[in-house]
């Protein structure tokens, strides 16, 4: 997987039953932002700046879930809440530097002693790690406990099945099971360790990007005696400032306390203020937003903003909006335009043109709810271009002249008919395709709604080469976040003609452009980052000439922020809070 | 809200009507004393009740509404799925007060009701609530009547070949019905929309959706009305009418459809109505869970789960979906009543 679709990353509130939630959260009763007048923060602070900077420590930090952790356990994790929380207790090779906004999503080093170094071709990466190192059990961690964490994340025959596969991907390895033989350091060839603070990765084919692999919490390391399977996750062996105080009860709780052997010293990017870290598991949306905004726990754990109901309240209360941020959440909305069912291109340029794009803002929680899109990389990565817009209208109303222009241009002057799959249960999706719809209509373009189960959407309908073309579905609602902010890390896998699969395709407009291709292997083959921004701002503009994607908005969430909370930014490499830079002043 | 609740009324629905029944039977054969029939009675009866009158006025009124929607919405509002994005604060999706000042601290809790808008619109789009309302009552009153001839055909003929043929027929038939009762319906029915294909029967789309929704609640609601027909065939078929019949060499389609069904016509009408609310509140549930047919086309259950997370900033957005349900079901089930009323001997007149 080389990039989550949203369904993956961000669970979160749309799954839980709005049923079950009503009469919860109505005995919650008042909306009142509990004492949000004494701060001086204002509205979207701290998308930019740190707010309430401090380097108090002590304190209980108190964070409360709805879902559950997919695992505790970093080598078997791919939500990004997840990634952001375990480096409490798991320290990386590499990590994002800790500072707010788009600085967020440059490298620096965790447990390296200094950033990786590549060979002439990106096939080979050589990286040292800090001596000294320690576990919470004073034993010195080594480059073999770094190699054997990757092995058993990646080579596992399914034990450990919720984590990406990056490694396995990439590293030049004959498939194995860690749990099923016999030396599994020495099986695994394809990552080298000349000595105890030394790892060389080789790779199939140039990679460029690696580095950002590194900061997986799958490089966290694991004592070979200590690991446990699928029941690690219960009590992970912490590298980081924190250990598990007591199990992991999961769909409970977590706590979390000091580990006396982590050394401030080595670790770059951890204040570790709080004394004491608690999560409480399960409780539901709506009571974590009132309890949230009673004061009664500190930090909403899923990290995509509050649910829609507490979102309506805080955004029509004048008193909340200086505790309330509005980041982008890095994602993009948008709708793939089929190219096996609209073949012709001038007729998808045709959708592109009279899309009324400002509806379609509106249909998607209008300025709360994200930036109108007219390209394809968000503005959180490099080589982003928002301004481009090559399918401009007033207003953004739509340019319906143009639009029937490109019409008679593919031989359908009259429109056509064609159908839009959307997932059930997501309301913004679903106005998303109502909107279109009306939009569409304009020109003559009638399209029908089919909404289908989410769990499903890729695998059976959306992302199935063979129902979309039986059932001549032209287009469907999408959303899509990065694993890293990067052109690669965001587009690759909904863009790039190899990624395409017969199911559970997330190039779903199964475009397959050879220019666009040819570009996505050229970056990565270029060491300068600023280069491969330019290859990738080249096939944003292609992927809009293409018309293979409608961009609808660049998503935006809401968040409500504390008084208590200290050094609170949003950091746009796990696109919430960054979780280690909290710290509690109850004064 | 869910079907399961209801089974221990309907059992003592069941016994009621089984009552009234066999009572009306016994009249109907020695003919009443002052010779109106039993219809002419109950009509009687039923006319000197207010409510049950009220409630059949109601529903007339409904069922027209949901004919004439696309000339009511016409009249009174804007076709369904027209949006007025120009009522809507763009911030936070809800209508404004004054859609010439835009803010997000001055939004309407009533929806921008205006005469253009009878019940104001919705928030987000902005489409017109009342022709949304109206359209929706199209699909909740057809799905929950087919869905109610279904289970009326079904329910009928089992329960009327269990009752007459008894042995081993009725042990099978009785046995389904005990297994169709114990079906976790709801949950059946959320998976079966999810794995069902498009084009089974030449279906697709909503067509296939409803077709869908129906097969499902009358397909396992049928035991209901079943257990009725077959603890009244039970008795009948002892009769002296039957017996005659049987003598004189009748067929047993005869019998069952000739001698025996013209008596159970009443019940199962009286049924039927009291039928109808509960398979409308299913429709609803469904559609509350996603379940239901495709967007754009209005239904109340959708209306309903729509507008939960914004109860606080646009209650009117729940109140107004909420109360045609309520008034539909509330109008059957009233109507219902007075029906078993007036067919009921054990009542004074």
């Amino acid at each position: 997987m080389r990039g989550s679709p949203l369904r993956k990353r961000t669970l979160g509130f749309v799954a839980l039953g709005a049923a079950a939630s009503i009469f919860l959260s109505a005995c919650g009763g008042g909306d009142s932002a509990g004492g949000g007048s004494e701060s001086d923060a204002s509205f979207n602070q701290g998308a930019t700046e740190v707010v309430n900077p401090s380097d108090k420590t002590g304190g209980t930090l108190r964070y409360a879930i709805a879902t559950d952790f997919d695992s505790t356990d970093p080598g078997d994790t791919y939500y990004g809440f997840s990634w952001n929380f375990s480096r409490y207790y798991a320290r990386t090779l590499l990590a994002f530097t800790p500072a707010p906004g788009e600085e967020s999503s440059e490298l620096t080093t965790d447990m390296a002693a200094g950033m990786p170094e590549p060979n002439d071709d990106f096939t080979e990466w050589t990286v040292k790690i800090q001596e000294g190192l320690k576990y919470e059990d004073g034993s010195e961690i080594t480059a073999q406990d770094i190699k054997y964490a990757i092995a058993r994340s990646n080579y596992n025959g399914g034990e450990l099945p919720n984590g990406p596969r990056y490694f396995e991907a990439h590293l030049d390895q004959e498939p194995f099971n860690v749990y099923e033989v016999d030396n599994p350091l020495e099986t695994f060839t394809a990552v080298e360790t000349p000595d105890d603070h030394t790892l060389v990765f080789h790779l199939k084919d140039s990679f460029s990007e690696f580095p950002y692999v590194l900061t997986q919490s799958q490089t966290a390391p694991v004592p070979v005696e200590a690991d446990r399977g699928a029941l690690y996750k219960e009590h992970v062996v912490s590298s980081g400032p924190y250990k598990f105080d007591g199990d992991y009860e999961p769909g409970v709780k977590l706590d979390l306390v000091r580990n006396e052997h982590w050394d401030a010293e080595t670790d770059p990017i951890r204040p570790a203020l709080p004394d004491e870290v608690t999560v409480q598991i399960g409780i539901d949306q709506d009571e974590i937003d009132q309890r949230l905004v009673n004061g009664d726990i500190d930090v909403d754990l899923a990290g995509v903003g509050v649910g829609p109901a507490m979102k309506s309240t805080l955004l029509t209360d004048e008193d909340a909006q200086s505790n309330l941020d509005n980041p982008f959440s890095g994602a993009l909305r948008y709708v793939n335009i089929h190219t096996p069912v609209i073949e012709d291109v001038a007729c998808r340029q045709a959708i592109m043109y009279a899309a009324d794009r400002d509806s379609l803002h509106r249909a998607w929680g209008g300025e709360s709810g994200g930036d109108i899109a007219t390209n394809l990389l968000p503005p959180t990565i490099p080589g982003s271009n928002p301004e481009s817009n090559l399918y401009s209208s007033e207003d953004n109303k739509g340019d319906l002249e143009s639009a029937e222009a490109k019409l008679e241009e593919c031989g359908e002057g009259d429109g056509f008919s064609t159908t839009i799959a959307v997932r059930d249960g997501r309301p913004n999706d679903i106005a998303t395709a109502e909107s279109l719809q009306e939009s569409l209509k304009r020109v003559g373009i009638e399209i029908d709604i089919q909404t289908f189960p989410a769990e499903d959407f890729f695998a059976q309908y959306a992302g199935s080469q063979d129902y979309v073309r039986e059932n001549d579905i032209g287009l469907s609602v999408s959303g899509w976040s990065p694993d890293w902010a990067t052109g690669y890390g965001f587009a690759s896998k909904i863009t790039d003609g190899d990624a395409i699969q017969k199911t559970g395709n997330y190039n779903t407009s199964e475009l397959d452009d050879p220019e666009v291709n040819e570009l996505w292997d050229k970056a990565l083959q270029t060491e300068d980052p600023t280069e491969r921004a330019a290859i990738y701002e080249q096939i944003d503009t292609l992927v809009m000439e293409q018309a293979a994607i409608l961009p609808v908005v660049f998503d935006r969430a809401l968040y409500y922020r504390s008084d208590e909370l200290t050094n609170v930014y949003h950091t746009s490499a796990y696109a919430m809070y960054d979780f280690m830079a909290l710290g509690v002043d109850r004064g | 809200m869910s079907a399961p609740s209801h089974a221990p009324d309907s059992a003592e629905q069941a016994e009621q009507t089984d009552a009234v029944n066999v009572a009306t039977q016994a009249r109907e054969v020695r003919g009443d004393s002052d010779n109106r029939s039993l219809r002419q009675i109950a009509w009687q009866r039923l006319r000197k009740d207010k409510v049950a009158m009220v409630s059949g006025v109601v529903v007339v009124l409904l069922i027209l509404a949901a004919i004439c929607a696309p000339l009511l919405a016409k009249w009174f509002g804007a076709p369904p799925t027209q949006f007025h994005q120009d009522l809507i604060e763009p911030s936070t999706g809800l209508p404004m007060k004054d859609p010439a000042n835009p803010s997000p601290f001055d939004t309407d809790p009533w929806g921008a009701i205006s005469a253009e808008h009878l019940l104001g619109v919705e928030p987000v789009t902005g489409r017109d609530l009342f022709s949304r309302i109206v359209y929706g009552a199209q699909i909740s009153l057809l799905v929950a009547f087919l869905s109610t001839v279904l289970c009326v055909v079904l329910g009928t003929l089992l329960g009327i070949v269990a009752g007459y043929k008894g042995g081993w027929i009725d042990t099978v038939i009785s046995r389904a019905m005990d297994v169709f009762l114990a079906f976790p319906l709801m949950l059946f029915a959320i998976a079966l929309v999810g794995v069902i294909p498009e084009g089974v029967l030449g279906l697709t789309g909503n067509g296939l959706r409803i077709g869908v929704i129906v097969f499902i609640i009358g397909f396992f609601n049928w035991p209901y009305i079943a257990r009725i027909v077959r603890g009244q065939t039970l008795s009948l078929r002892e009769r002296e009418f039957v017996e005659a019949a049987r003598s004189l060499g009748a067929s047993n389609r005869h019998i069952l459809f000739r001698e025996i069904l013209p008596n159970l016509v009443t019940p199962i009408i009286v049924y039927s109505t009291l039928l109808i609310p509960t398979n409308i509140l299913f429709e609803a549930a469904l559609s509350f869970l996603g379940v239901g047919i495709n967007p754009p086309t209005p239904s109340w259950g959708k209306m309903l789960s729509d507008a939960v997370p914004l109860y606080e900033n646009a209650p009117y957005f729940v109140v107004f979906p909420g109360l045609a349900i309520f008034v539909t079901v509330l109008a059957f089930n009233l109507f219902g009543d007075g029906l078993r009323d007036a067919f009921d001997p054990k009542t004074s007149d």
